[in-house]
């Protein structure tokens, strides 16, 4: 066959297979729509989301990476030009692609579309799909691709350099006081989940000493040795899971069953001690450990779903949607689906990853595209799944559990007839035996989020693999969790306590050294303070904490996403590339209009349910005439809602205000680079790069020819290297 | 060679760079390049935490 006989066969069977993902994903779509009142497999959406994914992969990211981007392979990546081996490191694509999906994927897209399954099944499953093409993907992929052009400048610094120093310093406040909520809320997610559980606190508290045990065992036995060391830290693990199942008999139940309270206490004292220790004791060892497990839960929950095909349970759009009067957060599905979902569709927060260590070990530019916006997508399949386990469950049980305490009563036959004033029929009985089955005491108002996707993947594996595991599946989801939650606050107060220093020792230099102690531990104890602050009030509200902080943290992180888009736009615009600027455009208008509106309603609303400063007034207006607003229970919990309310609206007036500073400056900026055509940046030059590699996960032939000559031509210059840039150690 | 053993190959050799473990090769491999006596692997390792210890990795929600 003749080159060009290849070619066009390659082109019509290329047509051929992706005509087909087309029709997949249409039919799915089709069957979501169209299925009201019958029983739909959970299997639609997550081929719908997969067949989505595809086809936004193969074809937008292709545009955004050829036109809009114009990703140049001729040019060599910071990670070439300035390869140290510490921070600039020519990497693996695959290898980053791993390091940097371990750096994104948290517990935000597991716990967001939980709580915002309160809407139905499918504002969740269209906005965790669309959002995440058009908007998540597109700001990594954009982010990391202007950092990379920049040596890998954080977020911060390029809006200060490439919008202004007002909108610079706004951003860095803003980057700071988000950190905070978002630590606090996390928190908040893992004291829900522990509190009153004697087994969730025994494996919890047991990683503590595996992981100071592993930091010990590969400084002083084993130096080096991390796979080693993790098989035995996991094995370790599931022992911890295992044991946790005899609390009772052990004679601990009692000891071991805390208060919400005590929790609190407990989180900060742990969060203080651990950003002041080395990192290799209990840092490094904790992020083997939760890396793995995360990887292995999200494989294991995929097989589970397609062996399980659990019936989806909830609703397809609830009335709490349209209503905006649902338990488990305040608000209309516009805005508050989109606020609540966060991290699983558009995540400002990993505009700080992927401008902060991704862009310096990026080898080749065209990596961009299967890193930034790749690893996005897989992201956006975590949501999709954690969605999937949250609308499987029996609906009367998911409000129950995620029913503030103040509206059930925290009681099984309180909850029952409370979900039944919502149109559902669950038991007592029923409750008490789900509590059972995982062998917790009860699961009335557990809520944010965790213990309800526990429950629906405990369900879901037990289901797929069967035997008389569930108890086991729900801590083993409960610690997969807690795990990676308590890895972000222990890195979260670190690079926070950074920031600290960093910004003080502007003023004071030798606050800036980050091994000098009074700084470091101060520092440390302002950052744990500031975010133990939130999350106290977070416990302590009648309200709920969830249902109080989340919003606000919902709302920060997407406000973060359009500091982050709007740097984006501003870029685009700066290169002269105005066409294009539609790409980051959209999904920044998109976010502006939810955020803003969102903090407006939070701020403004006159209903005490959505506007926090309402909310304050109608309890100082009952505190004053001497009476006692349920859920409230005397006046001190009064004062505790009034205070508390007053708080979180002054910091979400706070977010908003940062944001339309940012905004504000570069859209100055975007009529002087418009007027000029296009502006001067702080893009590097073009510098020639010499390594050869593929482009995207797969080499194709090509791309393997290509890289075999580089590799042969390489051997005769005697550079005796071999095909894969060698890293050093310096 | 058979699929299995190239999966499993695969594997191992994605886990040793995503871990870092390989760096060690990489390192006597380029200390043997270049004609120096490579350090010994504990001094190797400490080396290379106390860096991790002056960059904060970043971890998402």
């Amino acid at each position: 066959m003749t080159t060009i006989q290849t070619g066009s066969a390659n082109r019509t069977r290329s047509i051929a297979i992706w005509s087909v993902v087309a029709l997949i994903g249409a039919t799915c779509w089709s069957v979501l729509a169209l299925s009201r009142g019958e029983d739909v497999s959970a299997l639609w959406i997550l081929f719908a989301a997969l067949s989505s994914y595809a086809i936004a992969y193969r074809f937008y990211s292709k545009f955004i990476a050829k036109k809009v981007l114009e990703l140049d392979d001729t040019r060599a990546t910071p990670a070439e030009r300035l390869e140290n081996g510490v921070d600039y490191e020519v990497t693996d694509r695959r290898v980053l692609f791993g390091h940097h999906f371990a750096a994104i994927a948290g517990a935000g897209p597991l716990v967001g579309p939980v709580l915002a399954a309160q809407m139905g099944y499918l504002p969740g499953t269209i906005w965790i799909i669309v959002g995440v093409i058009l908007a998540g993907a597109v700001q990594d992929m954009v982010v990391l691709f202007f950092s990379m052009r920049r040596d890998g400048k954080s977020l911060g610094q390029m809006v200060r350099d490439e919008i202004g120093v007002i909108g610079g310093t706004a951003a860095l406040i803003a980057v700071f006081a988000i950190m905070i909520i978002i630590l606090a809320v996390l928190s908040l997610v893992v004291v829900n989940a522990l509190a009153e559980s004697a087994w969730g606190v025994f494996s919890i508290g047991l990683t503590i000493p595996i992981a100071l045990f592993m930091g010990f065992y590969l400084r002083y036995i084993r130096p080096g040795r991390v796979l080693e060391t993790t098989a035995i830290g996991v094995v370790a693990l599931l022992l911890a899971i295992i044991g946790g199942g005899y609390v009772e008999q052990l004679g601990l139940e009692e000891a071991l069953t805390l208060s919400k309270e005590h929790l609190v206490i407990a989180l900060v004292l742990y969060g203080f001690i651990a950003s002041i220790l080395p990192v290799w004791m209990l840092l490094t060892p904790r992020d083997y450990l939760s890396t793995f497990m995360k990887v292995g839960v999200i494989v294991l929950l995929a097989v589970g779903l397609v062996v399980a095909a659990p019936v989806l349970q909830a609703d397809a759009v609830t009335s709490f949607a349209t209503e905006g009067n649902g338990p488990v957060f305040a608000g209309k599905i516009f805005p508050f689906v989109f606020i609540t979902i966060a991290c699983g569709a558009l995540s400002g927060f990993h505009a700080l990853i992927a401008s902060g260590t991704t862009p310096k070990m990026i080898s080749k530019e065209s990596h961009v595209r299967m890193i930034g916006y790749g690893g996005m997508l897989m992201e956006s399949f975590v949501a999709i799944s954690a969605l999937i386990a949250a609308v499987v469950i029996d609906q009367g049980l998911y409000y129950s559990m995620n029913a503030p305490a103040g509206l059930t009563g925290g009681t099984a036959e309180g909850a029952a007839q409370f979900v039944g004033t919502l149109g559902f029929t669950i038991s007592p009985d029923q409750l008490n035996a789900a509590a059972a089955a995982i062998e917790e005491q009860t699961l009335v108002s557990r809520t944010g989020g965790a213990p309800t996707l526990a429950f629906g993947l405990s369900q879901v594996f037990h289901e797929a693999f069967g035997g008389n595991l569930q108890a086991f599946w729900y801590h083993f989801a409960i610690m997969f969790e807690a795990l990676f939650i308590l890895t972000a606050v222990d890195a979260g107060t670190r690079v926070g306590r950074f920031m600290l220093q960093d910004t003080i020792g502007n003023v004071w230099k030798r606050y800036g050294d980050v091994s000098w102690r009074p700084a470091a531990w101060s520092a440390s104890a302002i950052t744990v303070g500031a975010w133990g602050y939130f999350l106290y009030n977070g416990v302590s509200d009648p309200l709920g904490g969830i249902n109080q902080l989340f919003p606000l943290f919902g709302i920060a992180n997407q406000l973060l996403a359009a500091i982050a888009l709007t740097l984006c736009v501003t870029l685009l615009i700066k290169h002269g590339k105005l066409k294009y600027a539609w790409v980051p455009g959209i999904p920044l208008a998109w976010d502006l209009i939810v955020t803003m509106t969102a903090s407006w309603q939070k701020i403004f609303s006159d209903n005490p349910a959505l506007g926090y400063f309402a909310q304050a007034d109608k309890f100082r207006d009952a505190r004053d005439a001497g009476e006692v607003l349920a859920p409230a229970a005397d006046a001190d919990q009064m004062g505790t809602v009034i205070q508390n309310s007053m708080t979180n609206g002054i910091l979400q007036s706070l977010f908003a205000i940062l944001v339309i500073i940012v905004v504000a400056n570069a859209v100055v900026i975007w009529v002087r680079a418009i007027r000029a055509g296009s502006l001067p940046t702080t893009e590097v030059p073009h510098t020639p790069s010499a390594i050869v590699e593929p482009a995207d996960f797969f080499a194709t032939a090509e791309e393997k020819r290509a890289m075999a000559s580089w590799a042969e031509e390489r051997r005769q210059q005697g550079d005796g290297r071999g095909r894969e840039p060698v890293r050093s150690h310096r | 060679m058979n699929i299995a053993t190239r999966v499993w190959r695969g594997l191992r050799w994605y886990l040793r760079e995503f871990s870092g473990e390989s760096r060690w090769d990489a390192y006597l491999v380029a200390c043997q390049r270049d004609g120096v006596t490579p350090a010994s692997r504990r001094e190797f390792e400490r080396h290379r935490a106390d860096q991790v210890e002056h960059a904060p990795m970043a971890r998402c929600c």
